[in-house]
């Protein structure tokens, strides 16, 4: 064997420390769900929850779209930690994907309604820039826990585990939008959410995977060949 | 494995010393080149310590090492291609790269010089010189040189003084 294969061995032999293994994917976004359903709890105290429900049910696209958001939450939330192990393939954050194809789909349902039927109630620009502030303001905490529970992983791949942190919580954030969103989509509140997910995805990506590799750097000392 | 993330410490080294010929095996039929599969070996290692809290014990260890070093050795040969398309090894070319810093004038003056001083030199007195020759090119003390040249250190230390007196002036003229 090379001379500093065996020593690296060594050296990383003595830095030895217990872990627990990870729970499994599943449960870990199980736990992040309950975090989401628990602001979500908070946030129902607030809102006109008969109201949101009463809109949800008017139209089929309306809690289509709400569906789509809930899917797509749970399963980037499922794809980060299951791309954050590093013996699981990358096309794990195809997964999203059939989720958010029905969550745009179907709010772009509710945007030509907006076309067809005239007395639709169409966000004002005040208000779609509240939409936008709201899930950029809640992705973040949201984001964080995520991250904080990704931290003992070890992804080979922290860009994409970072942009799927980001869809998960824009996605959940978007859901939980519903609470306080007393008007059908248009298309400029639609491209309003967009912008929003894609902000969050892009930040996350960008911030997020450092924060991801900075909880991997440094935590093994090696000293240099010849000091044992 | 699992023995290792419970902190046993020698049977992890034991697993450690064992992957090694594993990692090898898989790194060159990814195509890592021999003297690259050492980098990947020790990419590995530090891959394993680090994410070995993902290892789910009730997997196997061989599958999820296995994808460990294929995602490694593949860093690698993207390292060794970026790396080739930029860099170009040629040592001939180095070596004889000319170093635009140099003057080359200057070691000729400088061999003009030292030509000149030592024709001065030998031009003075034999007393003048063997004083020049102890005491400045040489570095020998007073005392040394006095008792080298069987002289006082006052006619030592005259001649000196007049010897460089001599020099300073031919080298004045330009002689």
């Amino acid at each position: 064997m090379d001379g500093s294969n065996d020593h690296l061995i060594s050296a990383l032999a003595a830095d030895l420390q217990p872990v627990r293994p990870l729970p499994p994917p599943a449960l870990r976004t199980l736990f992040w769900l309950i975090l989401v359903a628990a602001v979500a709890a908070a946030l129902a105290t607030f809102a006109d929850v008969a109201g949101m429900w009463h809109r949800m049910t008017a139209v089929p696209d309306m809690w289509l779209a709400g569906l789509g958001s809930i899917a797509t939450m749970a399963t980037a939330a499922f794809a980060a930690f299951e791309v954050s192990l590093p013996d699981r393939s990358r096309a794990w954050a195809l997964l999203p994907l059939p989720t958010v194809a029905l969550w745009v789909g179907a709010s772009g349902l509710g945007c030509m309604r907006a076309f067809v039927l005239p007395d639709t109630h169409i966000a004002a620009i005040g208000e779609t820039r509240d939409c936008l502030l709201f899930i950029i303001g809640l992705s973040v905490p949201l984001s964080v826990a995520l991250i904080v529970m990704l931290r003992r992983a070890y992804s080979l791949a922290p860009p994409l585990t970072a942009a799927m942190v980001g869809l998960a919580s824009a996605a959940a954030a978007a859901t939980l939008l519903n609470f306080f969103h007393p008007f059908d989509a248009s298309a400029t509140d639609l491209a309003v959410h967009a912008v929003a997910v894609v902000i969050v995805v892009a930040a996350a990506r960008a911030l997020g995977s450092r924060m991801l590799e900075n909880s991997l750097a440094g935590r093994v000392t090696i000293p240099p060949a010849g000091s044992n | 494995m699992a023995a290792a993330q419970t902190g046993d410490r020698v049977a992890y080294e034991t697993l450690l010393r064992d992957c090694v010929s594993f990692i090898v095996s898989v790194a060159r039929r990814q195509g890592v080149p021999s003297d690259r599969t050492d980098d990947v070996v020790q990419e590995v290692l530090l891959t394993v310590h680090r994410a070995r809290a993902t290892y789910d014990p009730r997997r196997s260890f061989n599958v999820w090492l296995g994808v460990i070093v294929e995602r490694r050795a593949i860093d690698m040969l993207r390292q060794i291609h970026r790396r080739g398309a930029r860099e170009v090894h040629s040592p001939l070319a180095y070596e004889s790269h000319a170093d635009e810093a140099v003057d080359l004038s200057a070691g000729i003056e400088h061999k003009e010089k030292v030509d000149r001083i030592g024709a001065a030199l030998a031009e003075l007195p034999r007393r003048q010189r063997e004083a020049v020759h102890h005491l400045m090119l040489d570095e020998k003390s007073l005392a040394d040189a006095a008792e080298l040249t069987g002289r006082s250190k006052g006619s030592l230390k005259v001649n000196l003084h007049r010897a460089l007196n001599a020099l300073r002036l031919k080298m004045d003229r330009g002689d």
